[in-house]
């Protein structure tokens, strides 16, 4: 075959046609392969919610639980330090909670709760995923009134979980989803679409 | 295939004719070892390559044999790593040469990495040898940060929770990809073992490979030298560089020389100093990961912290991701950012000179920096310091178009 001898347009249909096919099936083959990565069956049964009772809890004090590998603080707050909550609003980044993804609609309140007593928050800081702190003492010359702060970077946060303008995170402690069981125990991981 | 059969029952030329008619043996050892030739005037800062050589066969080798006792998952990790260190026999030392070979490994890279910036050697033709290198050097991050995971022990954890954290600020699809890095709602034994997986075979391997391209491209273009000069342009009658010899037995007697003294400084490190003050195994390590308490103060380990500073030097999550991500990838753009007509320190004017002392002593400020606490003094400091870091690169192309460069000599000079 000489080179006048060539379809040209047919080779090139056929170059393409393959590494179209080609590409398609490797697609395909891609898929289960990255849906191994996902969580497994096993994983998510084990994130199942946890009860957590919260009869014990003084005014004051606070709990840490793990729900699917994931710290959740419960603080049980005084009267106080409800009252303080509005001290910073204007030095908050999201102080109405606005940002949907980082609580329940039932918990985008001034409280950020269900019962304002009662903040259940993910102890996870939005920058990366340090434990926040607590640091409840208030200390007026520096303007604190009390919250959680971030050793790995830095980052603040009120009584709420509000995020402090100015620091690496960028948004207010996430509240998981959860419900009061009995006045004494909580559901966390579960909700009933409402408060 | 014909002079095979030609040559049957008649053996000439012994054992090495008869491998070399079935594989390249004899023409690969003369085209890579004994006739491959490169400057003759190679100075100190033309050891790292194969020291890092060196330290790839050593991490391989202490590997293996670790994961021959150490138990990938959450529940055994920690105690499997115990059991190695005191009751597998010599295991301490296994492990202690894997763990310092890891500190190695980057002091290795970044001195040769530095010797590419004194002497040009990313400069045509040799764009795609320093691309495969940072390709290198980003697979052996990678490694890095998988490996640390393995103990199982709080920095172990709280580093691993901070840098896939880092993947969340990718808008819209963040929170997906840390669950599929993860493998579960958060670090725990699935991301444990996937990590075991992408630490003794992924990575390994895509490490080997880049090591073999990054070398068959050198020896395509020819090495540098610390002239910049193209050895090639020169040859003898015989076609040899007039400026060249032997990587056999020349180069390699050199580098025999450079191996000892490393495995000096690196055996005095493994048997006296293997945590090295807390900086080349960190203190925090020395517990079990607690998932219910970041450890006070929490550092990558030293070679992570130049990057980590500038990270943490940001007020913003996702502008903190991306600068951080930019301070790792952007010396893979310096073939172009140099527009320099000099490749050597050598010929060229004040202005690289003394860009590059301050890029160095940046570089060190950062590194020191990322291993402290994120007091806002410190903060303040990283990020003067980010901001030359940037500069450096950024401003490139301007300040290396009007540096005064002097002329390239012919031949390679002989420097004392």
């Amino acid at each position: 075959m000489t080179e006048d001898d060539l379809d040209r347009n047919r080779r090139h249909f056929l170059v393409v046609a393959t590494a179209v096919t080609g590409a398609v099936g490797a697609g395909f083959a891609a898929v289960p392969f990255i849906s191994s990565l996902k969580p497994s069956a096993r994983a998510q049964a084990l994130g199942a919610p946890v009860e957590v009772p919260i009869g014990s809890l003084e005014p004051g004090e606070m709990v840490k639980v793990l729900w699917r590998g994931r710290l959740v603080y419960i603080l049980r707050r005084t009267e106080e330090m409800l009252s303080r909550l509005s001290d910073n609003a204007d030095k908050l980044r999201d102080p109405d909670s606005e940002e949907v993804d980082q609580q329940p609609g039932y918990a985008a309140n001034s409280t950020r709760s269900v019962r304002p007593e009662y903040l259940v928050i993910e102890g996870s800081c939005t920058h990366l995923g340090c434990a926040p702190l607590m640091d409840f003492e208030v200390r007026p010359a520096e303007g604190w009134s009390g919250g959680f702060f971030c050793p790995c970077h830095g980052s603040k946060f009120d009584l709420a979980g509000r995020v402090f303008k100015g620091v690496p995170a960028p948004t207010n402690l996430r509240v998981p989803p959860h419900r009061f069981v009995r006045d004494d125990l909580i559901l966390i991981g579960q909700d009933t679409g409402a408060a | 295939m014909a002079r095979i059969e030609a040559e049957i029952g008649k053996p000439q030329g012994g054992f090495m004719k008869w491998i070399d008619d079935r594989f390249p043996l004899t023409k690969t050892m003369k085209k890579h070892v004994t006739e491959y030739y490169a400057s003759k005037n190679f100075n100190f800062w033309y050891v790292f390559g194969v020291l890092a050589m060196v330290v790839l066969v050593i991490q391989l080798l202490t590997g293996i044999f670790l994961t021959m006792n150490y138990k990938p998952s959450a529940a055994e990790a920690f105690a499997s790593v115990e059991y190695i260190m005191r009751d597998v026999e010599w295991g301490w030392l296994i492990r202690y040469m894997h763990s310092t070979g890891a500190s190695f490994f980057f002091i290795v890279v970044y001195l040769h990495m530095f010797r590419a910036m004194l002497y040009g050697s990313y400069k045509k033709p040799r764009e795609l040898i320093w691309i495969i290198g940072m390709l290198i050097f980003l697979v052996l991050m990678a490694e890095a940060f998988s490996g640390y995971l393995l103990p199982w022990g709080q920095m172990s954890y709280w580093g691993a929770q901070v840098i896939i954290s880092l993947f969340g600020a990718v808008p819209w699809i963040g929170e997906a990809l840390v669950e599929i890095i993860r493998g579960d709602y958060s670090i725990s034994d699935i991301t444990l073992n996937r990590f075991f997986a992408l630490h003794v075979i992924a990575l390994p391997l895509a490490l080997i490979g880049l090591v073999f391209v990054h070398i068959v491209a050198l020896h395509e273009v020819g090495s540098n030298n610390p002239d910049g000069i193209e050895i090639k342009e020169l040859k003898g009658a015989d076609g040899i560089p007039l400026d060249g010899v032997a990587f056999h037995p020349y180069h390699t007697s050199k580098d025999l020389v450079a191996i000892i003294v490393f495995l000096m400084f690196f055996c005095a490190v493994v048997f006296f100093a293997p945590e090295m003050g807390g900086y080349f195994l960190e203190h925090a390590n020395f517990e079990p990961a607690n998932l219910t308490a970041t450890p006070e103060h929490i550092a990558p380990v030293w070679y992570f912290t130049p990057f980590y500073a500038i990270l943490r030097a940001v007020p913003d999550k996702l502008w903190g991701f991306i600068l951080f991500g930019l301070s790792v990838i952007l010396p893979l753009f310096l073939p172009w950012l140099d527009r320099a007509r000099v490749k050597s320190i050598r010929y060229r004017g004040w202005i690289y000179k003394a860009a590059l002392t301050i890029f160095v002593i940046t570089f060190f400020a950062l590194g020191w920096l990322g291993t402290q606490s994120a007091d806002p003094v410190y903060v303040r400091a990283a990020q003067f310091f980010a901001i030359i870091y940037f500069a450096f690169f950024i401003l490139m192309p301007y300040y290396t178009t009007i540096d005064k460069t002097k002329p390239v000599p012919e031949r390679v000079v002989y420097h004392d």
